[in-house]
């Protein structure tokens, strides 16, 4: 039975934002579905008592003295921005003219 | 004299006495890129004017009377998924191109405070996804053992740079064998140090919770003094180790000397080389056999989890990857398409990331976005954080029992290019014996251990947390042994 199916695939790309064409769509299917298959042997293995690890170094909040400190500049922060204006990023519309 | 077939050590001598400078040297290599990295293309950006600028900082410094660190005035070449101020940073991508980061990496600036040249940046698969550097949007590297055939992946371009003389040490990133796979098939040494022992300050990051900068050369006393230079405790990195660092260049010229009396190293029984190459494996047992007459004891342990280690891994970095990746958005920086003026912020940022990113990143942040979504997480991402603990108590287990854990690094050498592009789950093989350690955290070495058929084999050393000095020392034990490999001339 396949792991997973191509409108799941559409749907995933859908909420990763990602817009694919129809012949990518083939392609991943099948190798996602590839994929799954050989990686769902872990299900065989770990027990439920056994504590997840999601980092290697135990993870701990860093706080710096509450000194203000150079940071970039507003020019060097929108250096690399695909678009600007008024020193600001420029975005796309968010909301049509109905919303 | 021949600069650029010379050590890191050999050309710091060269520069402290006077025998040559440092703009000498850097022209050299400069001079040696301009003449064979049209064929081996492991450069993505070669940054002329500011090498030789840094170059001759360091020859005023000591016309001047400055006392040098040992790798002042040492080219070395920079994978592209870290942040150079001003200088070209794309990790591969289309997404980043003519990217120019307004800040330098922590581990950039350690390298400038070390006295070392940066030539450039090196090629890489896209965002550090992939084993052979055909990931790349910018076209991949080629390896120069044999220009028909991979260089390793994702650090093709650091690697294939030493073992094509255009410079003599390098950086790498590892999240899943990115520093050791490149090293093993290109017959250089690549050494990835405890997570957290080297900054991910100014990385791009890929799978965070596995990223790990580290070192690459053409031998082990290089590798240690690359690592002594950019390791220890960052405060802008909330996951950086605030521990000294082991002194890993004493233990490299420890281990140059050849007594291994009274260490004790440990053969995977899991990777006893059900499907790897018998030249593979051939060349490990051999250096095993030859470990022993310098003194080690050599015991089998099991590691009874590794085997799970892969699928582990194909489910935690994709999951980290997408995440990660969403900033990719076309707002801030990088690539926007789509933007016409008819069209919503959403759909812009669809189709620049359809645009922007390759086949193997799509796939991995589809993947996921799976394993991370409602009614599969238990299944899968929480089942293999789970897989994790059982991996890290594997080693703890195994270092109760030995100083250090070997294996080959990879299970075949370099394969044509093409070869396994094709089907990923092929691809991501490659890096079988080199994804535990990331999982668990430790340090790992990939030094060469001969040849089969032409083709450069990897012997991989693993060692506890923090204990990098260790790999060091039975690294560099192996190369006395069998020495620093020579590839064909280009």
């Amino acid at each position: 039975m396949a792991a997973i199916s191509r409108e799941e695939v559409a749907h995933l790309a859908r909420l990763s934002r990602l817009a694919v064409t129809e012949q990518e769509l083939d392609v991943f299917a099948g190798q996602l579905d590839v994929i799954l298959q050989s990686v769902a042997r872990i299900g065989d293995v770990a027990a439920g008592d056994i504590p997840p690890t999601s980092h290697s170094v135990p993870l701990t909040n860093v706080l710096r003295e509450d000194v203000v400190v150079p940071g970039l500049t507003r020019e060097e922060a929108l250096s690399g921005a695909p678009d600007q204006a008024e020193n600001r990023f420029r975005v796309p519309q968010i909301l049509t003219e109905e919303a | 004299m021949s600069l650029t077939t010379k050590t890191a050590v050999e050309l710091a001598a060269l520069i402290a006495s006077g025998e040559a400078s440092a703009v000498e040297v850097t022209q050299a290599h400069l001079d040696r890129i301009a003449e064979v990295d049209g064929r081996v293309h492991a450069f993505l950006h070669v940054d002329t004017d500011g090498a030789l600028a840094a170059a001759r900082e360091v020859d005023s410094r000591r016309a001047a009377g400055a006392e040098l660190g040992p790798l002042a005035g040492v080219p070395i070449a920079v994978k592209d998924v870290i942040a150079t101020k001003g200088v070209p940073t794309t990790a591969g991508s289309k997404i980043l191109e003519g990217w120019r980061p307004p800040y330098n990496a922590t581990l950039v600036e350690r390298l400038r405070a070390a006295g070392t040249v940066m030539l450039g940046k090196t090629n890489m698969d896209e965002f550090a996804m992939g084993s052979s550097t055909e990931y790349s949007a910018y076209g991949p590297t080629f390896n120069p053992w044999d220009l028909t055939r991979i260089p390793g992946g994702s650090g093709g371009g650091s690697a294939a740079a030493l073992a094509a003389y255009e410079a003599p040490i390098s950086i790498g990133t590892d999240t899943g064998g990115s520093i050791r796979q490149p090293g093993a098939v290109t017959g250089t040494v690549g050494a990835k140090p405890t997570y957290g022992g080297t900054s991910r300050y100014g990385l791009v990051a890929f799978s965070s919770s596995l990223d790990t900068p580290g070192p690459c050369a053409r031998n082990v006393l290089d590798a240690a003094l690359l690592h002594a230079a950019i390791a220890g405790h960052d405060p802008r990195d909330s996951t950086s180790i605030p521990a000294p660092v082991p002194d890993v260049v004493a233990a490299a010229r420890l281990g140059a000397s050849g007594d291994l009396t009274g260490v004790k190293i440990g053969l995977v029984r899991e990777f006893s080389g059900e499907g790897a190459e018998s030249g593979v494996m051939s060349a490990f047992t051999e250096t095993v056999e030859a470990l022993t007459k310098l003194g080690a004891e050599v015991v089998e342990v099991s590691c009874p989890h590794f085997q799970y280690a892969l699928p582990a891994y194909y489910l935690i970095a994709p999951s980290e990857c997408s995440s990660n990746l969403a900033r990719f958005d076309g707002v801030r920086f990088g690539l926007r398409v789509g933007d016409d003026g008819n069209r919503s912020l959403e759909e812009v940022m669809s189709l620049t990331r359809e645009a922007g990113f390759g086949p193997e990143v799509k796939r991995r942040i589809i993947l996921g976005t799976f394993a991370l979504s409602s009614g599969y997480y238990d299944a899968y991402y929480g089942q293999a954080q789970k897989v994790r603990t059982l991996i890290t108590r594997d080693f703890t287990s195994a270092f109760e029992q030995v100083d250090v854990l070997v294996s080959p690094t990879t299970p075949f050498t370099a394969f044509e290019l093409g070869a396994r592009t094709a089907d990923p789950y092929q691809m991501y093989l490659a890096d079988l014996y080199t994804i535990p350690t990331n999982l668990y955290g430790g340090p790992a070495i990939s030094v060469p251990c001969g040849l089969s058929d032409g083709l450069p084999v990897g012997f991989q050393v693993m060692a506890p947390t923090l204990a990098d000095d260790r790999m060091y020392r039975i690294a560099a034990a192996v190369e006395s042994v069998i020495g620093v490999l020579t590839p064909p001339a280009l």
